[in-house]
């Protein structure tokens, strides 16, 4: 059984988890510093170390992250909510107790589109997204007789966000997930970084027989640390399931790891056998009421998003929704796009400028389009001069814009003109110079004039060199062909 | 040497210069090491002696805080940076804690002395003391009697005389119930008056820190000084804090009391005759008495054990042996450790309260108990902020009985009942005092109990200042 004849028989059903780290410069209820890679037990404090006599004090950043996540999903904004203790031992979770909203979740439905091939879209529904606190790290494999505890994460903002099992295909999933965390960082309210655990997915997933109504026992695989690897588990889950269903058996609702390497999952060591988190109101945090003010205040200093501006670059800016998708990928280089066409309407040769020798120039140097040197004027002046044929394209391309980056200060132009890169158009210079290398040539000219057309190159490099590159190519092979002609 | 019993006059001596903070520092601890009624666990010796000295040169100067000259003991749950701190059980056994309660940071601020930590029963669930790790409290009035709880150590404390003030934890009355029973006041804020940063908690919702005290002034003074705002507990009202000095009484009061409780089957007859003795005493000076309806009464007790135990268990999570505190020597593994650790490390009582909670949270029951509780706790509330409507406070006895014998009640159902005046202030969350007002013929005090309106401590102490000075007898 492989993948396709598993879907000719079975549909997935399929729902996914993500929780997200909120970037807050402190942690959720308490000062200790929130960052990623710090020494063990190194931003603990006697609250997060759930210390007796301790109390929550809730940061309200999170309030604001989790806000615009909610507006920019469509969902309905709670006003009025409180916490919830989540109950339940685990050597991470000092308090023995998580702190959550387990009956108010902040946020609720909401919607996100995703693009799938053949300009296909769809709209990803969502349950609800609620405000949490992280459990500490539990490390089983650098002592080989105790686990470790590292609680530099133990209260560390969280927003988990569910979404409705509407999820059909591991594609839709890896769609869903990207569009999630493109957002996240556009909000900058999350790295997005799935390795370093900043954001974490859980896979719901059960097949049913095509033509059935009734969802099928579900399997949920945690510990995906890539987008990549959400898609892999799914694609081995409903093989994985479709040969149990096709051997009579069911399948055992558990929680399962993927491991990486060889693209399975695993049934995890089993817990506790049913959990009852009792959860309760928190009594030590007061509820929230969430403003009118408060949300239009959110709702003004909310940045573009991706979908908002893949309409406007192809409906307005008329570009291709291919162009449109990897411009708008990272928000800082769709900001610097924004930025150029401020100088120029040639909206196409503006993309192609970012999506082409930008950004090999970034992944070159290996830096960040914010450490760009050329400001977006600057490159709006180059695409300025290529378009009023002061400059050869090949000529900006190859000797300008790297010139522009070592003199990112310097105008465009009076780089050019330094270097006397500034085309000469006038068509009589242009000749003059064809004849004479003609002239200087004659045996080649014959040969060429006979039919041996590889000697064009020859011409237009001798030519070419003669122009000091500044010629327009197109045009010198005109002119060259006009006279051989004659 | 005799020390007076309240801080106005200990500091007329002091200033007067018939003695010194230092010779009342040690006559303190001398009394506290010859006592035999176990209500201290530790006296913080050299600190406190090394604190009265400077103390006493900064009366001197005349720039001292307005506690100066006060020893203030706390009970075994209220932390005290760098000291010891158990909730007097096992399971907390050579804990230190990192940090001081809001309320006790309060009151050295204001140049007040910690003398030491007093026993309570095991995480503050008892009405008796005699739940502790380190061994009941002997009531001081009669060694054979309870000293009730579970701030029996904070209570005995004052009732003996080994300090000046104390602090205690009040959830259902652990702070009034053995101020009664030790004939001293016991005093408990409005929930959100004072901060529980650094509070161990119990029942978060219904826990706060209160205070014992000889008088109604040092009483109003501590709890003035340990009120407000605070930003370490959010549940902590930013009202202005009432001021430190009471008003005396002005006007004619409003007095409402609540028929049931009056009527109470178990309610010792003396102790009813006390109340309608005081009754109309008030009445012939011209204040108005109502007789109210609280037809909740049956309801009060359990509600107040179903939410309590709920978020105790909850609370109480953290004592795992993982991280800090007891560890079994029976822990090999994760849950091993859990479960020897608790198993071994918490007394029968909290394990009791553990289970009730857990249960009442669990699914299936939640609803039944909890849920149904909180509707309860509400109906409660509602009905009382209607009684207090037209009255200036409630009064009704603060227990039962009188303090009862150590190892006298074995049932803990008859042990929660003892409750059933005092867990009311609680369950909504009013400032509520208890003045010793009463002496029984069987030799033992017992009190009478105030409650008002929220944040109204001013006014409860005005009128308890009042009823001090017409009831009290030394």
């Amino acid at each position: 059984m492989n993948l396709e004849s598993a879907l000719l028989k079975y549909e997935p059903i399929i729902g996914i988890e993500i929780h997200a780290q909120l970037n807050t410069k402190s942690k959720a209820y308490c000062g200790d510093g929130n960052e990623f890679g710090a020494i063990p037990n190194t931003r603990t404090s006697p609250v997060s170390l759930g210390h007796p006599g301790t109390l929550p004090k809730f940061n309200k950043e999170i309030i604001n992250h989790a806000l615009k996540l909610g507006l920019a999903l469509d969902c309905e904004i709670t006003r009025w909510m409180h916490f919830d203790r989540k109950n339940y031992f685990y050597a991470d979770l000092p308090k023995g107790y998580q702190i959550t909203q387990d009956k108010t979740p902040i946020c609720r439905k909401g919607q996100i589109l995703i693009r799938l091939e053949n300009n296909e879209t769809k709209n990803i529904e969502l349950t609800r997204i609620h405000m949490e606190e992280d459990s500490g790290k539990s490390i089983h494999d650098l002592d080989p007789f105790n686990t470790l505890i590292d609680l530099n994460r133990a209260g560390v903002p969280l927003l988990e966000i569910v979404t409705e099992p509407v999820i059909r295909t591991s594609k839709e999933a890896y769609e869903y997930v990207t569009e999630i965390r493109k957002l996240l960082r556009y909000l900058e309210i999350c790295d997005g970084n799935m390795e370093e655990g900043s954001m974490r997915c859980d896979v719901n997933i059960s097949i049913m027989p095509i033509g059935s109504e009734k969802f099928g026992d579900r399997v949920e695989v945690k510990n995906l640390n890539s987008i990549r690897n959400v898609q892999r588990s799914i694609d081995y889950e409903i093989v994985r399931q479709a040969k149990v269903l096709d051997g009579g058996e069911k399948v055992k609702v558990e929680t399962r790891t993927f491991d990486a390497p060889s693209g399975k999952t695993s049934a995890m060591r089993k817990k506790e056998a049913a959990h009852d988190y009792r959860y309760f109101p928190e009594p030590d945090l007061n509820p929230i009421k969430i403003e009118e003010n408060h949300l239009i205040d959110i709702k003004s200093k909310m940045p573009a998003l991706p979908n908002e501006l893949f309409k406007k670059f192809t409906e307005n800016y008329g570009l291709s929704n291919y162009d449109a998708l990897v411009i708008i990928e990272q928000k800082e280089i769709a900001q610097y796009f924004e930025q150029l066409v401020q100088f120029t309407t040639n909206f196409k040769t503006a993309a192609n400028w970012v999506m082409v020798n930008i950004k090999s120039y970034l992944n070159q140097q290996a830096i960040e389009i914010n450490s760009f040197p050329v400001s977006a004027e600057k490159m709006g002046l180059l695409i300025q001069m290529i378009d009023e044929n002061l400059i050869s394209n090949s000529l900006a391309n190859q000797k300008l814009f790297p010139e522009m980056i070592k003199n990112p200060n310097e105008h465009p132009q009076s780089i050019a003109e330094k270097n006397d890169w500034i085309s000469s158009d006038s068509e009589e210079e242009l000749l003059s110079l064809v004849t004479k290398i003609i002239d200087e040539n004659p045996s080649e000219s014959e040969r060429l004039k006979n039919g041996e057309k590889k000697l064009i190159g020859f011409f237009m490099g001798k030519i070419m060199k003669a122009s000091n590159g500044t010629a327009d190519p197109k045009k010198i092979a005109q002119i060259l062909n006009k006279s051989l002609s004659q | 040497m005799d020390i007076p019993e309240s801080l106005e006059e200990i500091q007329k001596k002091i200033k007067n210069g018939e003695c010194t903070l230092v010779q009342i520092c040690k006559e303190y601890i001398q009394r506290i090491n010859l006592s035999e009624n176990n209500a201290f666990i530790e006296v913080f010796e050299e600190e406190a002696l090394e604190k009265a000295q400077k103390i006493q040169s900064k009366i001197s100067a005349n720039n001292a805080g307005i506690l100066a000259g006060m020893f203030i003991g706390i009970k075994d749950n209220i932390c005290y940076k760098n000291h010891q701190v158990t909730a007097s059980s096992k399971i907390l056994n050579g804990f230190e804690s990192k940090f001081s309660a809001t309320a006790v940071k309060k009151i050295l601020n204001e140049d007040g002395i910690i003398i030491g930590r007093l026993n309570c029963d095991e995480f503050a669930m008892g009405s008796s003391n005699e739940k502790s790790f380190y061994g009941p409290v002997k009531n001081p009035c009669d060694s054979k009697k309870v000293p009730g709880g579970s701030s029996g150590g904070s209570a005995a404390a004052i009732a003996e005389k080994l300090c000046t003030a104390t602090l205690g934890s009040d959830t259902g009355g652990s702070v009034r119930q053995p101020a009664s029973f030790c004939g001293v006041i016991g005093y408990k804020p409005t929930y959100g008056r004072v901060s529980r940063n650094g509070l161990i908690a119990y029942g978060s919702s219904f826990d706060q820190i209160g205070v014992f005290a000889k008088t109604v002034q040092d009483t109003n003074l501590i709890s003035h000084v340990i009120s407000g705002a605070d930003k370490y507990d959010s549940t902590v009202a930013t009202k202005e804090t009432h001021k430190k000095d009471i008003q005396s009484l002005q006007k004619k009061i409003k007095i409402g009391i609540p028929e049931e409780y009056l009527n109470f089957d178990n309610l010792d007859l003396e102790i009813k005759n006390r109340l309608l003795n005081i009754v109309e005493n008030l009445k012939s000076k011209g204040h108005e008495i109502e007789l109210l309806k609280f037809p909740y009464i049956d309801y009060i007790v359990p509600t107040y054990y179903v939410l309590s135990t709920a978020e105790a268990s909850s609370n109480l999570s953290r004592y795992d042996g993982a991280h800090f505190g007891f560890r079994s020597t029976e822990a090999n593994d994760i849950e091993s450790t859990y479960e020897n650790t608790r198993s071994e490390g918490f007394g029968m009582e909290v394990k009791r309260r553990i289970m009730l909670g857990n249960f009442v949270l669990s699914s299936g029951y939640y609803d039944a108990y909890f849920t149904k509780a909180q509707k309860v706790r509400r109906m409660i509330a509602d009905k009382t902020t209607q009684m207090l409507q037209n009255n200036d406070v409630l009064l009704f006895p603060t227990t039962p009985t009188t303090a009862f014998n150590i190892g006298e009640i074995k049932d803990p159902v008859t042990m929660y009942l003892q409750d059933i005046f005092t867990v009311h202030a609680n369950i909504v969350g009013l400032p509520a005092i208890s003045l010793p007002i009463g002496q029984h013929s069987n030799k033992m005090p017992f009190g009478v109990q105030l409650m008002t309106n929220k944040f109204k401590e001013e006014k409860l102490f005005e009128i308890s200042q009042f009823m001090m000075e017409t009831f009290y007898k030394k």
